[in-house]
């Protein structure tokens, strides 16, 4: 039956060389495109990921001030924040911590530290420390011992068992000094935390900053990452503003989401110059394909086919090609992705400081999130069907005397 | 008196693009009744095809009517004029007439499928008109399958298909060899002779000429004989 249809089915296989060098071209765009936005939001979702998983969290609560001036007198009462936060919808828990820097010593080796109370449970919740720990055990509730980042235990020789001498100033002034075991050693995924993190039972802590049941900060530990900005936006509605600060991930990264913007505005430049050329190479063939056919459509024309028709037949065809070129994109990136996001690239020293610095682990994994490949494909789409807009002024306006002459 | 099929009063066609205007058809009257089996006639550059064009529907005259079974037709848009060819009027070009992609019995069928005729219809009536042209046997050959010959008979039965009021050849045998030509000369006449099917053509080939019933002889535009057989 030669419906319309079936027509455009038999043209598309008709010139196959033609058919498949567009496809292959279409197939070219959507690889690359899916293989360049998987590598890069990959890679900031890894970074901001590890950022936000393994320490900073998606919203912290402090008392107002404490992000500009990081001291231990910027500590407040988690009670009211606690009991206003209680029935937000989507928060599973405040994890509280208690922050502030310390000098650690054993023997003759002395290291500045960033000291952090935590609640053992409520941080392993979070962050999952307890599966970081290469030697010893976790904390437990009243553990009067430390646990020690691995880099900074190398940095002073330190062993299971050993006592860590911590000296700080507490708050309001008062000395804080302590001996504490070390219970266990902890893997920082980030190099710069490795080198500086002590983490110390809550109340121990307290005890040792003198800060009674105080805390620095609140972390919103969300059930589902989703849910952040709803949580986000009730901490904000819910907590008086004059007392509390409440701050996202992207406040508390300013520079890391500076660069992830850039970066990715970066990426789009190129993705648009890479879309200009496969443009320019599909108009291409559709220009060839419209001059070779000219006689037919005159032909088609002059026996009765409406241009609307025609029209149909052609953007069936061109549709077809790019939807036959897009799936193949697809399934040509998805092995690509999911490789590399199982066995992420390993960056090369001088790039991995970068990553460093912001305190992750240099690696690139890809991300495998299908909203990459369903926007790659229906940005190539969209460009394949303002394409078939050509043809479709050209039939238009063809005369089947004229056309049938050439 | 019966209307004629074509009726052209006083037609001027002058082409005005190119740099020297050319006038291609200088008062042409002429009027064909239905039955009629007509050759038009005349050096190259005479007017032959633009005559054709005109009468067809695919071109426009600068000045003068043209009827088709008493309808004025200079006045139609483009998409009415498609809507009036595919109804009324059976195109067999000189050559390449066939869609490439569809099967001889498909591009008999298709014009009845733009007419959304059923499939019962199209079926039956496919096989009778490719049975008229003697190829019922090649009915799922493509185009490129076909010898020349073939291939102007699969266009003359798909010219035939939507029952049109006439059927437009402008030099159909143009490419075809002798025994080819007369085999379609056969087929033409036949479908005259035996279903009073009305045939306009050019031709330059004096084998056509003779098969003819009505010559017009057309010279620089105009028509300067006019004689039936
Ligand atoms: N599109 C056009 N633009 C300009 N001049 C044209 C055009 N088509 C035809 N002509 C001119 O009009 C005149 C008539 O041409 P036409 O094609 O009707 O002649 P013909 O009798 O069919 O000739 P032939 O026997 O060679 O096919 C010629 O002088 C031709 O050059
Ligand atoms: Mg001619």
């Amino acid at each position: 039956m030669p419906n319309i249809l079936t027509l455009a089915r038999r043209n598309v296989w008709r010139n196959k060389r033609r058919t498949l060098i567009t496809a292959a071209s279409i197939l070219f765009a959507v690889f690359f495109g899916v293989a360049m936005t998987s590598i890069q939001l990959g890679t900031w979702s890894h970074m901001v990921d590890s950022v936000v998983k393994y320490h900073f969290g998606y919203i912290q609560v402090h008392q107002q001030g404490f992000w500009e001036e990081k001291t231990i007198d910027n500590s407040f009462d988690p009670k009211e924040v606690r009991s206003q936060m209680q029935n937000v919808d989507g928060l599973k828990s405040m994890v509280p911590r208690i922050e502030s820097f310390a000098l650690a010593s054993l023997d003759t080796r002395t290291k500045g530290t960033l000291v952090i109370g935590i609640s053992p449970e409520l941080e392993n919740n979070f962050t999952k420390m307890a599966d970081r720990i290469q030697q010893g055990r976790y904390l437990e509730i009243g553990d009067d011992g430390v646990l020690v980042a691995e880099g900074l235990a190398e940095y002073l020789q330190l062993e299971l068992g050993d006592t860590l001498v911590l000296i700080s100033q507490g708050y309001h002034g008062i000395n804080a000094a302590g001996k504490f075991p070390v219970r266990g050693l902890v893997h920082m995924s980030s190099p710069q935390l490795n080198k500086q993190m002590i983490y110390m039972e809550l109340t121990t802590a307290q005890w040792f900053y003198g800060t009674g049941d105080l805390v620095t900060t609140l972390i919103a530990d969300v059930e589902d990452a989703d849910e952040m900005t709803l949580v986000e936006e009730s901490a904000r509605s819910i907590l008086d503003q004059e007392k509390y600060e409440v701050m996202n991930y992207k406040e508390m990264l300013p520079d890391l989401m500076q660069a992830r913007a850039l970066d990715i505005a970066g990426g789009q430049i190129i993705l648009a110059v890479l879309y200009l050329i496969v443009s320019f190479g599909i108009f291409g063939t559709l220009l060839m394909m419209v001059k070779e056919r000219q006689h037919e459509f005159g032909i088609l024309k002059a026996i009765g086919m409406k241009s609307s028709q025609i029209n149909l037949m052609l953007w069936l065809e061109t549709i077809a090609i790019g939807i036959i070129g897009c799936l193949a994109g697809v399934v040509v990136s998805l092995p690509f992705t999911i490789y590399f996001n199982r066995n992420p690239i390993r960056l090369p020293e001088e790039q991995a400081e970068a990553f460093e610095s912001f305190g992750v682990e240099p690696v690139i994994p890809t991300s495998t999130d299908p909203e990459i490949f369903i926007i790659q494909a229906i940005i190539i789409f969209i460009i394949i069907s303002v394409l078939s807009i050509y043809p479709i002024l050209k039939i238009n306006n063809l005369q089947p005397v004229k056309a049938m002459r050439s | 008196m019966n209307i004629p099929i074509i009726e052209i009063i006083d037609l001027h066609k002058s082409y005005t693009e190119t740099a020297v205007h050319v006038h291609a058809l200088r008062g042409v009257d002429l009027t064909i009744e239905k039955g009629e089996f007509t050759a038009i006639v005349g050096p190259s550059g005479s007017g032959k095809t633009t005559m054709l064009n005109i009468i067809g529907g695919l071109d426009r005259p600068s000045s003068g009517t043209i009827k088709i079974r008493g309808n004025d037709i200079s006045n139609l848009s483009d998409n009415q004029l498609i809507d009036f060819r595919r109804e009324n009027i059976g195109f067999v070009f000189q050559s390449y007439n066939l869609i490439p992609v569809l099967t001889a019995k498909e591009n008999v069928e298709f014009v009845m499928l733009l007419q959304n005729r059923s499939q019962e219809e199209r079926d039956a009536r496919t096989l009778e008109l490719m049975q008229a042209v003697g190829l019922a046997d090649r009915m799922s050959n493509r185009p490129s399958e076909l010898s020349g010959g073939q291939q102007q008979r699969v266009a003359v039965a798909r010219a035939l298909a939507p029952k049109p009021a006439f059927i437009l050849a402008d030099e159909p045998t143009a490419n075809l060899d002798s025994v080819s030509t007369s085999d379609l000369l056969d087929l033409m006449a036949n479908l005259n002779r035996e279903e009073g099917m009305t045939f306009v053509f050019s031709t330059h080939d004096q084998r056509v000429i003779d098969r003819a019933r009505r010559i017009v002889l057309l010279e620089d535009g105009k028509i300067i004989s006019d004689e039936r057989k």
